[in-house]
């Protein structure tokens, strides 16, 4: 019988199996980041353990870095401390870091991509759960917590139970306002936050096939919120366009022997999964949430939903909940939601398509009046790139704030945050209580609408501009 | 690591379901550095209402936390698992975990027992009658006995013999370096490195 992709990748990684056991399987890539290195670098130091090959691991600061400001020492005591322990621990351990002002500094999963270390087959791990990510080329990559990552930093291995299989087939072609954001919001609403748990998800069909590298990275970004750990896209022609050239690319006949390989993965004809989901492209329409989890969520054209739209009493209460947190109410049209700030930016949409997307709609306007915007660029990288095409000045233009590279506004750990009961629409991946700050209430969505949000203060899509600002 | 063999204690009842990691220990508390002292970041922002139910003077020091479906979903943080342990938690009984934090659980010791969504009702039902309800946890059984309750749990079998040997994971691994070293010798070289 035909194997999946992740199968292959999982076979050709197993350095021991036994019975009754999990499998010991190695890893190729080990990103690290601040937050969730320290203890494990403290585990090693106790046990007198060596990291076991620093030329397979990476450290980029990221989660509590400010965006303003950056060459001054990190105010947050606390937050300074966690990034000193980290250089300290990396020079201590010899383990490449890229830190705040290098050129190479940013969020994790965009930096490993653009890097080029992202290739398909390989094994991908971060103590951070948004490493399904870098699932996007066709890599089998998923989040593991600091005991884990002690475990790779000392064995290079994981012991893992193997994942069961769950093809999302999207068919047809994305209508042309429907972005990678919107399907991903539309595929949580309907499997759940927890409708991929125990899976590796395998997105494919002709929807699949047609987006570039950068929305297939926000595709696979989100597979954990729909509880899957590892989201994959097979390698095809794009992928490798993608990844050639870049500085961690393969060269020469290395070149030729990965791309023979690579050219191996994709699902075979007759493999089997395990379960799977179809959604048919072209029904979809750009898509936002309305509550606490990125399950909850709805077409832009429609209304709040009420708690009674659910079936079952868990999903009811969980509603009247979220409204009550959300300061919403039942059958307000989503188009009427008023927002305070806009957030573009993480590692689902900080790339520069998106800064490109959110421009393109933004020139030549003004944000609405009291509203705060903050376009925060994934990596130093993408920075640069937007600043040398002139997106910078577009989007100060319009009255938006231009931030050095973060996670920023995606989690309350450094000072860009909401206060409590401000209202984002953030292109971010986690609407739950507080994520933003405390108390501050997040509807997720793309950047175009992001951009659309800014100039009419209200939750909208570009197509709604047109009678406004015109 | 500890040995897993028996717990009884008194449970803490959490009618909640879909309680993800940002609530059990918030983003602002994963700037320490440290392995412990985590128990004041446990359910902080739920902890503020008087109402909550760790607030409350019988289930204060509960050692069993039982909770609603997908309990531990969202972000990876080990954080959440310290923080439930600091606090005192041993095992923590759902009828559905979320994959990582159960991974995480389970290296730190912390017992994470899935039983029927009526089984937790049942508990709840008994708990909340009755605060005082100690509550057995019994990982060579896979059994749980509360007042007239009793229930077999799943566990991950090899989390179950790890626990009940109170055996750490590297220690595991390190047994196989020469496989590791046998393996690296075949990678193909086009894989990258990071360093340059
Ligand atoms: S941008 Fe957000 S989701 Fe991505 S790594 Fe940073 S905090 Fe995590």
């Amino acid at each position: 019988m035909g194997r999946t992709l992740a199968e292959k990748v999982w076979d050709d990684h197993v350095v021991r199996r036994a019975d009754g056991e999990p499998d010991l399987l190695f890893i190729d890539l080990h990103l690290v980041h601040e937050v969730t290195s320290p203890q494990a670098f403290d585990g090693l130091r106790a046990a007198g353990r060596p990291v076991h090959r620093t030329d397979l691991t990476l450290a980029t600061e990221d989660h509590n870095v400010p965006t303003m400001d950056i060459l001054k020492p990190i105010a947050d005591p606390i937050s300074r401390a966690q990034v000193d322990a980290l250089r300290n621990n990396c020079a201590e351990f010899g383990v490449p870091i890229f830190s705040l002002g290098n050129a190479e500094q940013g969020i994790v999963h965009v930096v490993g991509p653009q890097l080029g270390l992202t290739q398909p087959g390989m094994t991908v791990v971060c103590g951070d759960s948004h490493t399904s990510t870098h699932g996007a080329f066709g890599a089998l990559a998923f989040g593991i917590g600091t005991s884990e990552v002690e475990h790779v930093l000392a064995t290079q291995t994981l012991p893992l139970k193997p994942f069961k299989t769950m093809a999302i087939t999207v068919n047809g072609a994305l209508p042309a306002d429907v972005t990678a954001k919107d399907l991903i919001l539309t595929i949580i609403a309907k499997i759940g936050t927890g409708g991929g748990q125990g899976y590796v998800l395998e997105y494919r069909g002709d929807a699949i096939k047609a987006l570039s590298m950068e929305a297939r990275m926000t595709i696979c970004n989100m597979s954990i919120e729909a509880g899957a750990r590892a989201g994959m896209i097979a390698p095809d022609e794009t992928t490798f366009e993608y990844i050639k050239g870049r500085e961690h690319a393969p060269k020469g006949a290395d070149w030729d022997a990965a791309v023979e390989y690579w050219s191996t993965l994709p699902s075979d004809a007759d493999a089997r999964y395990d379960a799977e989901v179809i959604i048919d492209a072209t029904t979809l329409s750009p898509f936002v949430t309305w509550g606490t989890n990125p399950g909850q969520g709805v077409p832009l054209a429609s209304v709040v939903p009420s708690p009674d739209d659910f079936d079952n009493e868990s999903e009811k209460a969980a509603a009247a909940k979220a409204l009550e947190y959300m300061g919403l109410t039942a059958g307000t049209p989503i188009k009427d939601i008023k927002v305070d700030t806009v957030f573009l930016g993480s590692c689902t949409n900080g790339r520069i398509e998106d800064l490109r997307a959110a421009a393109a709609i933004i020139k030549g306007h003004k944000i609405a009046d009291g509203l705060r915007m903050m376009i925060v660029p994934g990596s130093v990288k993408v920075r640069l790139a937007a600043m040398s095409e002139g997106l910078d000045q577009i989007f100060i233009d319009a009255g938006a704030e231009w931030r050095e590279a973060g996670c920023s506004m995606c989690l309350g750990m450094n000072p860009d945050k909401l206060v409590p009961g401000e209202r984002s629409a953030s292109t971010s991946n986690r609407n739950f209580e507080g994520r933003q700050g405390p108390g501050g209430r997040t509807h997720l969505v793309s950047p175009q609408v992001a951009a659309a949000t800014a100039l009419r203060g209200t939750l909208s899509s570009p197509a709604d501009l047109e009678e406004k600002v015109g | 690591m500890d040995k897993f063999t028996v717990h009884t204690g008194n449970a803490a009842p959490l009618r909640a379901s879909n309680v993800d990691t940002d609530q059990i220990i918030p983003a602002e508390y994963l700037k320490r550095i440290t392995r412990h002292g985590f128990e004041d970041g446990l359910f902080a922002a739920w902890r503020k209402d008087p109402s909550f139910i760790l607030n409350q003077p019988t289930y204060t020091n509960a050692t069993v936390l039982i909770a609603g479906p997908d309990f531990g979903t969202g972000s990876s943080r080990e954080h959440a698992v310290w923080a439930l342990m600091d606090y005192g938690f041993k095992v923590v009984i759902s009828s559905r975990f979320a994959d990582i934090f159960r991974g995480n659980s389970g290296k730190q010791g912390l017992l994470t027992a899935v039983v029927d969504q009526d089984v937790v009702e049942k508990l709840w039902a008994l708990v909340e009658a009755n605060p005082e309800t100690q509550v057995t946890v019994d990982l060579e059984k896979s059994q749980i006995t509360a007042g007239d309750v009793t229930a077999k749990f799943e566990v991950d079998s090899y989390v179950r013999w790890r626990l009940l040997e109170g055996l750490d994971d590297i220690g595991l691994t390190m047994r196989h370096v020469d496989q590791i070293a046998e393996f690296e010798a075949k990678r193909p070289t086009f894989k990258p490195v990071t360093t340059a």
